[in-house]
């Protein structure tokens, strides 16, 4: 009898890891499907084939990454897989990457769920390198997920364009082969210091609170010096764990300190938990801005707790990179228009975008200039090609360090500050409130 | 130190000291009778999460109204898990039942995960909130406190004044006499391990009320369950209650005083010494 019951249980246990592995199926990119006419920029940037030269078939371009389609990164994830799907769209149509010769890339993708765990990303990262024989990497979304991402690529020579991925240190490891798009995490906060000093002149005292993982470390590490040099008194500098969800005696904390604003965050879950509770407990502080989560649509699920909320951004969809504006800055400009990028992806989606989103789509239209200038799919061309770019997108300006040790650090883009306010009728929007350059509406204090 | 903060953070882990009570005396009430520890108990507490998000979201069902429903999933479920994975080796080592009970933890969690993947969730729950100088307290608290000490009353009253509650305490205190008496252990058994069942799944609705959660998010709840378990003493169902509202009033008053990320170091300190000096738990009956 007990044998039997041994057996069962064993059946169904092997059940259980079944239903389990079922839930982390080994995905396929999805088909790409079709997309209304956008500026493509394959079609506008590569030189005309000669027409006497017989069309020659497209060569697979096979390009990894893992996404988290499950887990804690799941929304931003999403949204960046989004935009880079929007990308390979845009390319497909086009007729492929093209070089001088007349050769045709055509790029496929071949992406994993990570489940939004570093140890998942490490041993894909090696599949998609040794079993896959991926030809270029992109990143997973997050900072601790694009570093495991980083530690493998590096070690197989791989190249690797990053987006979602912010973290300073990732960067300073004098990594050979690794490009960073996002703006550094030691930059995403010292704007909210300057907008709170513009906005709040009598802010005298800010709470700095922050998720516990190695991207908003970063952040909070960065703003706490320069808030103190811009004269802020600090009265919190704390961290939380990720995968906090009570945070009211953690508030109740924040408000005995009696801040003038809140700075910090960490993702989107505890984002959008933090703002919701800092609602609910009606904390009277007039700033509050924190990362990650509100440049995400999805974050007014939270109602009128999302309003007055501040939130770093890397690319919101009000931007005004244009041509226009590369030729003023003299440099060149490459890829889509704004409105073209926001028009098609709300098409094809029917969400905005996010700059997560923009994040995607910016890091495949990188690593199709950096093919063109290089001429060549060959690594060492393309590394030498992406160290020269000095281009606006409409993701903004890129510029990667050259410098031994920083090698491949985002250096010229910069970051905008959204807000989400109500419109006259009452509906919930967000608008750029900082810098004030790029202002589309006047900040709300809460 | 400040005196508000620390009376807002002392009403705010009072009343979720009540829901991890109700939640640990799910887990308590089972070993008490039975003597299983039942790892299944995070994917119950879970299943309670996940009902009220599907009853609300996909029905438009109010999530305090859901709790009737709830009562009925959990203690169908407890009971049908019983009968299935435990009524078997019930009388085996508890190792045995121990493993059983990890197989069913393994295969609601697989499930759940196919089926609601592992992100983030959340009810957009208000029922406003009360405002003393810079205390707030909320509604959504308030509620969950409300509901857990009814559901309390409600255990005890089946308890010690029906028979089928005397059945239960016969069975817990000596099963061979209690079938001697006549009852039904086995189903008496079933229907502890049901109660146990309902007992997570409501505390699971009642959570989900407040925070945002996954599939997983009921395995961390389990272990915070055994420190509760046996801070109250193992299979003490009043124990359980009180050791909830310890754990929620350490949790809470200890974060104005030490950075918020040791709070959990404390806790499974304060775990480790009862062990060692107090095995049998604050409330539990001294070793002879």
């Amino acid at each position: 009898m007990s044998r039997k019951i041994f057996t069962l249980c064993s059946l169904l246990t092997v059940l259980a890891i079944a239903l389990a592995a079922c839930a982390t199926p080994t995905t396929e990119a999805p088909k790409p499907t079709a997309v209304p006419p956008t500026s493509a920029p394959a079609a506008t940037a590569a030189p005309a084939v000669p027409a006497t030269a017989a069309p020659k078939p497209p060569k697979p371009l096979v390009l990894g990454f893992t996404a988290s389609q499950t887990g804690a990164q799941q929304v931003a994830s999403k949204k960046q897989i989004e935009g880079l799907q929007l990308w390979l769209d845009d390319v497909k149509k086009a007729g492929g990457i093209k070089l001088k010769d007349g050769t045709i890339y055509m790029p496929e993708m071949k992406f994993y769920d990570d489940e939004s765990k570093t140890d998942r990303v490490q041993a894909l990262y090696t599949k998609l390198i040794n079993d896959d024989k991926a030809d270029f990497l992109f990143s997973p979304y997050s900072s601790g997920l694009a570093k495991a991402a980083a530690v493998v690529s590096e070690q197989n020579g791989k190249v690797m364009i990053t987006a979602g991925a912010a973290d300073d240190a990732t960067m300073e490891q004098g990594f050979k082969n690794t490009f960073q798009l996002y703006t550094p995490a030691s930059r995403y906060l010292t704007g909210a210091v300057d907008a709170l000093q513009k906005f709040v002149p009598t802010a005298k005292k800010v709470a700095i609170v922050y998720e516990k993982d190695s991207f908003s470390t970063s952040v909070a590490a960065a703003a706490q010096p320069y808030a103190k040099s811009k004269g802020l008194e600090v009265v919190i500098y704390e961290g939380y764990d990720t995968g906090t969800t009570d945070f009211a005696p953690f508030i109740n904390k924040i408000v005995a300190a009696n801040p003038d604003a809140i700075i910090g965050g960490g993702h989107f879950a505890d984002g959008t938990t933090f703002s919701k509770q800092l609602f609910e407990k009606k904390v009277p502080v007039k700033f509050v801005s924190i990362l990650v989560a509100p440049p995400e649509p999805t974050f007014k699920d939270i109602g009128d707790a999302a309003v007055g909320i501040i939130g770093p951004s890397q690319w919101e969809p009000q931007v005004t990179y244009s041509a226009d504006a590369a030729k003023a800055a003299n440099m060149p400009y490459y890829g889509p228009s704004n409105k073209a990028f926001v028009d098609t992806y709300t098409a094809k989606y029917s969400s905005a975008p996010s700059y997560h989103s923009a994040g995607g789509y910016a890091q495949g239209l990188i690593f199709q200039k950096a093919i063109e200038d290089a001429d060549s799919i060959d690594p060492a061309k393309i590394v030498a090609a992406l160290d020269k770019m000095n281009l606006m997108t409409f993701y903004g300006v890129v510029k990667f360090s050259t410098d031994a040790k920083t090698h491949g650090k985002q250096e010229a883009h910069s970051m905008v500050y959204m807000q989400w306010q109500k419109d006259a009728s009452g509906k919930l929007v967000t608008q750029i409130v900082w810098p004030l350059a790029a202002k589309s509406a006047d900040a709300v204090l809460r | 130190m400040n005196i508000e903060a620390l009376i807002a953070s002392t009403f705010d882990g009072l009343m979720l000291g009540f829901v991890f009570g109700l939640m640990a005396m799910g887990l308590t009430l089972i070993f008490g009778v039975m003597k299983v520890i039942n790892l299944g108990h995070g994917p119950l507490i879970a299943i309670g999460m996940f009902a009220v998000l599907v009853m609300s979201q996909s029905l438009g069902i109010n999530p305090y109204l859901t709790l009737p429903v709830i009562i009925v999933i959990g203690l169908l479920t407890g009971i049908v898990m019983y009968f299935v994975a435990l009524h078997r080796v019930i009388n085996s080592p508890e190792l045995t039942t121990l493993l059983a009970t990890f197989s069913v933890n393994m295969m609601i969690t697989g499930l759940m995960t196919v089926i609601f993947s592992t992100s983030p969730r959340g009810l957009d729950v208000t029922l406003g909130s009360l405002q003393f100088g810079r205390v707030t307290i909320l509604g959504t608290r308030v509620a969950a406190v409300v509901i857990a000490v009814v559901v309390t009353i409600a255990l005890y009253f089946f308890l010690y004044r029906t028979r089928q509650g005397k059945s239960i305490r016969a069975v817990a205190n000596n099963r061979g006499a209690a079938e001697l008496m006549g009852i039904n252990s086995s189903w008496v058994l079933g229907l502890s391990f049901g109660i146990g069942a309902m007992l997570a799944m409501i505390s699971g609705m009642l959570l989900a009320t407040m925070f945002s959660f996954t599939v997983l998010t009921g395995n961390a709840l389990e272990t915070k369950s055994f420190v509760i378990v046996v801070l109250g003493g193992l299979g003490n169902p009043t124990g359980a209650l009180f050791g909830g509202i310890i754990i929620g009033l350490l949790e809470s008053i200890t974060t104005i005083f030490i950075p918020v990320s040791w709070v959990p170091v404390l806790e499974f300190v304060v775990f480790i010494m009862i062990l060692l000096v107090r095995p049998n738990g604050i409330f539990g009956a001294r070793s002879s």
